[in-house]
């Protein structure tokens, strides 16, 4: 009898070309690449090398793309190192042979969302980007994991890459979350319990009944924050949810094609009764909108909590971080979250950018008015048109909110779209590291609904309260 | 045969003694080491990122340097060696901030836990990781801010760190990480000594997923 895999076993077994003292040489099925790469592909140059496999690898422009005034192309962006960026990256994919949606191409958007979208990302395959929230394309069980320009410079080169085989570890969600919470607590509560390094070395397979309800931009969202718990990938079994999604997608298999992947593809769950070398446990029906209050994504508690004292806390690390947190925040332990006042609202990001995410957003925001300022940048050109047919768009101007094109915008604020020092901003992004929405800015993340309800009271506002 | 002609890019480290910083932060974040805004920046040999390191903590909002920031006291300022806390460079997997650190002229961090694309990164660029006990590196950090500017000494053959009071750790490091780091190895090489492999797996694969291709 065969040992019992699971579904990281699978992937793992299945891309291992060669193996030396307790490293496997993987080979990566999709390279995904993008305006902040450009390091590698100097390195690559310098070296005299060309990207081995062209066809296996996808170009976005992303980090760097302003999210207004893009009418005239890269020539009208009057930045000269964003401009350069963005030239970059053109260069490189042109020299290269790579596809590359870049400005004005309908398909081009923030890689974690394109990917999934046009179905580059498929089942069964390994994925690698020079980002680390490239564990986000686990959700339709693959191994997907962020890597740095050396390791992308060589996998453009020999499209291979050696890896130390991680640890795994069960997280299970069993219940049915509540109207008003999804996949955004979900991750966030997660990260709570198990903390910013619980994860380190870690793969993360997603499972439990919660987890199969969810739909494929809630498994996405999901799998896009295991970083911020320290694994490198998270992972969800395919199942009908995915090869629905999945299907008919512009890179998806076609035809016979589709039949053989289909076949594939089902066999790639973990087999019943196997074992992860860690498991974690959480009930959905417990779970209540969540948001962060400090400066790491672990710090985060439910809307209906208070600020904590650092002497509240057990651990004499988190006391130490959380001391110098609230100082950065500006909070006061104590207060009622909901009794936060916000400056800025922002829905957008590889994290919630979505369709899902921005329906979510509108139906908070229908017939209201956000009284602070605030923007929308869907996670991709495609999300933002078909966001227009369904005219959500007019619901977001319509309650002040501005409705820009699509990057990554005030989630690492690259583009210029920072948050200004001493200004809070409720953000559907993913980290509330300092600086990181802008220098001085203070972030909390949430849910795109909870974003939109903070938009329109001025205040973090608990989103079950304004659900009809 | 592990020699090939691709062997370059990269410094083998064998050992240091050298000046080591204090740092007490938790979670050390890699937007800390190198904010995203001057990741933009293009690196050469005569314009290196150090000017980037810590930047938010080293330099207030006019760029004048933060005086009680370590690396702006005297004695830690020709620091080569950094000790921190626990997940050491979480978070981004930006390669800058390995850049930042390296063009400082730092060549090891001591750290209890590191995140772990930061961990291969260091590695990819012949910066040595070295992980010891939460404890160990508490007390390093409290001998090196007794003694500002006291130097320790890392070699890595033994796997040895010997304190300001000439005391030794021993530290962990996989077999793989430590060869690469001595040689100076480059990965691409590593790599394409195995082509032949490379090329059967991908006509296998192909083969039966031919929408992979």
């Amino acid at each position: 009898m065969t040992r019992p895999r699971s579904l990281f076993d699978k992937l793992w077994d299945q891309h291992v070309v060669a193996e030396r003292e307790g490293e496997a040489l993987l080979y990566i099925d999709r390279n995904l690449v993008h305006d902040g790469s450009f390091h590698a592909f100097t390195q690559l140059a310098r070296e005299g090398r060309k990207v081995r496999k062209p066809k296996q690898t996808f170009a976005t422009a992303d980090h760097y793309l302003p999210t207004v005034g893009r009418e005239r192309g890269i020539a009208g962006i009057t930045d000269p190192e964003i401009r350069g960026m963005l030239e970059l990256l053109e260069h490189n994919t042109r020299q290269n042979d790579i596809l590359h949606l870049g400005i004005g191409d309908p398909r081009q958007g923030i890689v974690h969302v394109v990917g999934p979208e046009l179905a580059i990302t498929q089942p069964g395959l390994t994925i690698t980007c020079g980002d680390s929230h490239t564990s986000t394309h686990g959700a339709v069980g693959a191994l997907a994991f962020g890597i740095g320009a050396s390791q992308l410079k060589q996998i453009l080169a020999t499209q291979c890459v050696w890896q130390k085989k991680p640890k795994t570890l069960r997280i299970v969600v069993d219940g049915r979350l509540q109207h008003g919470v999804g996949a955004k607590d979900v991750i966030l509560a997660i990260i709570a319990k198990i903390g910013t390094a619980g994860a380190t070395g870690h793969s993360i397979e997603y499972a439990g009944s919660a987890i199969r309800a969810m739909s494929m931009e809630g498994r996405l969202t999901l799998c896009n924050m295991s970083i911020e718990a320290g694994a490198r990938a998270g992972m969800i079994a395919p199942d009908d949810t995915t090869f629905q999604y999945l299907a008919g997608r512009e890179f998806s298999p076609k035809g016979e094609d589709w039949d053989r992947a289909l076949a594939w593809w089902q066999t790639l769950a973990g087999d019943d009764g196997v074992a992860l070398d860690r498991e974690v446990h959480l009930d959905a029906d417990a779970l209540e909108p969540t948001i962060t209050w400090g400066t790491t994504p672990e710090e985060a508690l439910p809307v209906t909590a208070r600020i904590p004292a650092a002497q509240d806390l057990q651990d004499a690390d988190k006391r130490a971080h959380a001391v110098e947190a609230l100082r950065y925040m500006g909070l006061t332990p104590g207060t009622a979250i909901t009794d936060i006042a916000i400056d800025r609202a922002f829905i957008g990001t590889c994290t919630n950018g979505r369709i899902e995410d921005l329906r979510a957003a509108a139906a908070i925001l229908k017939g209201r008015k956000t009284v602070v300022p605030a923007w929308v940048s869907p996670g991709s050109t495609q999300v933002k048109r078909q966001a227009e047919v369904e005219g959500l768009d007019r619901i977001f101007v319509e309650a002040g909110f501005e409705w820009r094109d699509s990057g990554c915008s005030s989630c690492a604020a690259m583009n210029g779209d920072s948050v200004p020092a001493g200004l809070r901003c409720a953000s559907t992004s993913n980290r509330n590291f300092e600086g990181r929405q802008g220098k001085g800015a203070r972030t909390h993340l949430m849910s795109p609904a909870m974003v939109a309800a903070a938009a329109v009271t001025g205040h973090i506002t608990d989103v079950r309260k304004l659900l009809g | 045969m592990f020699v090939s002609f691709w062997a370059e890019t990269m410094t083998p480290f064998t050992r240091i003694t050298a000046v080591a910083a204090p740092i007490d932060i938790a979670n050390l974040d890699t937007d800390k080491l190198i904010p995203a805004r001057y990741l933009r920046k293009l690196r050469s040999v005569e314009a290196g990122y150090d000017p980037w390191l810590f930047y938010d903590m080293r330099f207030d909002a006019e760029g004048r340097e933060r005086p009680e920031f370590m690396l702006n006291q005297a004695p830690y300022r020709n620091a080569r060696i950094l000790v921190a806390d626990v997940n050491f460079g979480c978070g981004s997997s930006r390669e800058g901030a390995v850049y930042a650190l390296m063009d400082y002229g730092f060549r090891a961090v001591i750290a209890a836990s590191f995140g772990d694309i930061h961990y291969a990164n260091a590695i990819q660029n012949g910066m040595l990781p070295v992980i010891l006990p939460q404890p160990v590196c508490r007390a390093l950090r409290d001998q090196l801010r007794e003694k500002p500017g006291a130097e320790l000494s890392i070699e890595l053959e033994s796997q040895i760190v010997t304190d300001t009071d000439g005391a030794t750790h021993r530290f962990e490091i996989d077999a793989v990480y430590k060869e690469r780091l001595l040689k100076g190895l480059d990965e691409v090489g590593l790599v394409l000594q195995y082509l032949p492999e490379i090329e059967a797996y991908e006509a296998r694969r192909h083969a039966q997923y031919p929408w992979l291709a």
